[in-house]
């Protein structure tokens, strides 16, 4: 099987999958798609470049907070206001990025940086009267309207949204990979100081990667702020959904196409089957999910350290193009 | 007489009161080979770097074709046309031999397709043309000396600056790896200068040799001469005893 066969198998099943499911699994399916984008968004550093963000949050929460409050203030529909929320994201990105990459700030201690500014972020948003602060921010819900230009409209629309983003995010990830830019990524990756050696601009990489990274993941901020209608600091800044949106990617395989759509399916798969399972059995308790979030990294780290998708393709016998 | 095409002048760089190199000065000429060679710690290696823009020297001045490239990032240095391997090697580990090369051909060409193919070609002079498939990580020692020759072949230097690449090599693949140099300066003028510890490829190899001793140079000249030089031979077998 090609790669190309099996991408577009998958997206021919997912085009017409709202047609054979119930609205549960479509709100499932939304949710994968959503973490799908969101992980191939991260991994345009981490898997690419080589840069270890945990701080993503910073940017949906970024692209969210700008596209809702000018949707609020302004009408500004959420097509147009993904513009100025992704602007917004790119510069908080870039500031971070020039902050790290010119102090030769690396590694783990990069990490922290992106950490520190998403926290201090949503500590500035809870104090931010204009915003809601701390008791959130809603987004007016008109009944009935529908406007896929406004986000606004039953899930079903939601679903193509996400899935044309997840799509969109995939073929943009997988045409850069291609070019002189996404070799460049994946020298700097492997060795900075050959990568210079070799002609590498490395501070001007990494920037374009963060830079695409950020203004991507700004756009699943806007998703997420229009889907649910209402956010609050405390949850879209939190240093748990930072972890979260790492975690398919990492289960999936880092620095892999399908990485991180595989690896969105299973750990979504696992976490609603598992919440399912728990009520039936009458043993929901909090936390619950994070345990077996956990375990399943656990497994899948011990077992397959470098993903799932690595692993499956060459069972399935596709190249390394994946 | 034509212009140097590398000119180092006065180079200096201490490391907490440790004069690695102190005050060298040297040039090459277009198509000439020049080995640098010296003891363990006699500064050869930071003599590199601070030519290849990985080190900033505390002081002195290179010149390339004229033009000064002192202060310049490693980057900056590639594409104004010195490539250079590293004494241990250092692979993009975890990919393709063929994309290894790839990335040092995009230095020289605009597209990743032209790329390919530069660096296919590259590979076959190395005589790693069957192996371009394999993760890097892979490779043998020997092969990654190629590789990371290759990778730097590939940027389309004027000026080749080789660190060690003999060592650990067998006879018979450092003749090849001999051969293939000495083939690349005569056919296309390529000027190289190298560090090495087997005298058997400085004497192939190298018109001329210059040897550094505790940071400073301490002999220069046609490579014949230089082996038979006194001072030379003390700095690598000590002085003889009264």
């Amino acid at each position: 099987m090609s790669a190309r066969n099996l991408l577009l198998g998958l997206l021919a099943l997912l085009v017409v999958a709202p047609a054979l499911v119930g609205a549960y699994p479509l709100a499932v399916l939304i949710l994968i798609l959503h973490y799908a984008y969101l992980g191939i968004a991260w991994n345009v550093m981490m898997g690419f470049a080589g840069l270890l963000s945990l701080g993503h949050t910073l940017y949906v929460g970024l692209g969210a907070y700008v596209a809702a409050a000018l949707y609020a203030s302004f009408g500004l529909p959420a097509l147009l206001g993904a513009i100025p929320a992704a602007i917004v994201a790119t510069l908080a990105g870039l500031g971070i990025g020039a902050l790290g990459f010119r102090f030769r700030v690396n590694g783990v201690y990069f990490a922290l940086l992106t950490i520190a500014f998403a926290e201090f972020t949503r500590i500035l948003f809870d104090h931010m009267g204009w915003t809601g602060g701390s008791s959130g921010f809603f987004l007016p819900v008109e009944h009935g309207q529908v406007s896929p230009v406004a986000l606004r409209g039953p899930p079903i629309l939601f679903y193509y949204v996400a899935l044309a983003m997840a799509a969109g995010g995939f073929m943009l990830a997988r045409s850069l990979m291609r070019t002189r830019l996404g070799y460049a990524w994946l020298a700097i990756r492997e060795d900075p100081d050959s990568a210079a050696a070799s002609g590498v601009d490395v501070f001007r990489a990494r920037m374009a990667a963060v830079a695409v990274s950020s203004a991507l993941t700004s756009l699943g901020g806007v998703f997420y702020a229009f889907y649910y209608n209402n956010m609050y600091p405390e949850q879209i800044f939190s240093m748990a959904r930072s972890i979260e949106i790492i975690l398919a990617p990492i289960i999936g395989g880092l620095g892999t196409l399908f990485g991180p759509v595989l690896g969105s399916f299973v750990l979504t798969l696992l976490g609603e089957g598992t919440t399912g399972l728990l009520e039936h059995l009458g043993l929901a308790a909090p936390g619950a999910k994070q345990v077996i979030y956990g375990v399943a990294l656990l497994v899948i780290v011990t077992v397959q350290p470098a993903g799932l998708w690595p692993w499956l393709a060459k069972r399935l016998r596709i190249g390394r193009d994946g | 007489m034509a212009e140097p095409l590398l000119t180092a002048s006065g180079l200096s760089k201490g490391f907490r009161g440790l004069k690695a190199v102190n005050g060298v000065s040297f040039s090459i000429g277009s198509g000439d080979i020049l080995a640098m060679i010296g003891p363990n710690g006699a500064g050869k290696t930071t003599c590199f770097n601070l030519i290849a823009g990985a080190m900033l020297p505390d002081a002195g001045e290179v010149r390339l074709a004229g033009q000064p490239i002192t202060g310049l990032r490693a980057d900056q240095v590639c594409r104004a046309g010195i490539g250079r391997t590293f004494q241990l090697v250092k692979p993009f580990a975890g990919l393709s031999v063929l994309d290894n090369v790839t990335v040092g051909a995009l230095n020289a060409v605009r597209h990743v397709a032209e790329a390919k193919e530069r660096a296919r070609a590259v590979l076959d002079l190395l005589d790693l043309g069957h192996k371009i498939g394999e993760p890097a990580s892979a490779l043998t020692l020997p092969d990654r000396k190629r590789l990371e020759v290759a990778r730097a072949l590939a940027t389309g230097p004027k000026l080749l600056l080789l660190d060690e690449v003999m060592a650990g090599l067998r006879p018979t693949e450092c003749d090849r790896l001999v051969e293939i140099l000495a083939g690349l300066n005569r056919r296309d003028g390529l000027t190289i200068l190298l560090i090495e510890h087997v005298m058997r490829a400085v004497m192939k190899l190298a018109q001329r040799i210059l040897v550094l001793h505790h940071g400073e140079k301490i002999a220069e000249g046609v490579a014949e001469a230089v082996v038979r030089d006194p001072a030379v031979l003390d700095s690598y077998l000590g002085e003889e005893a009264p």
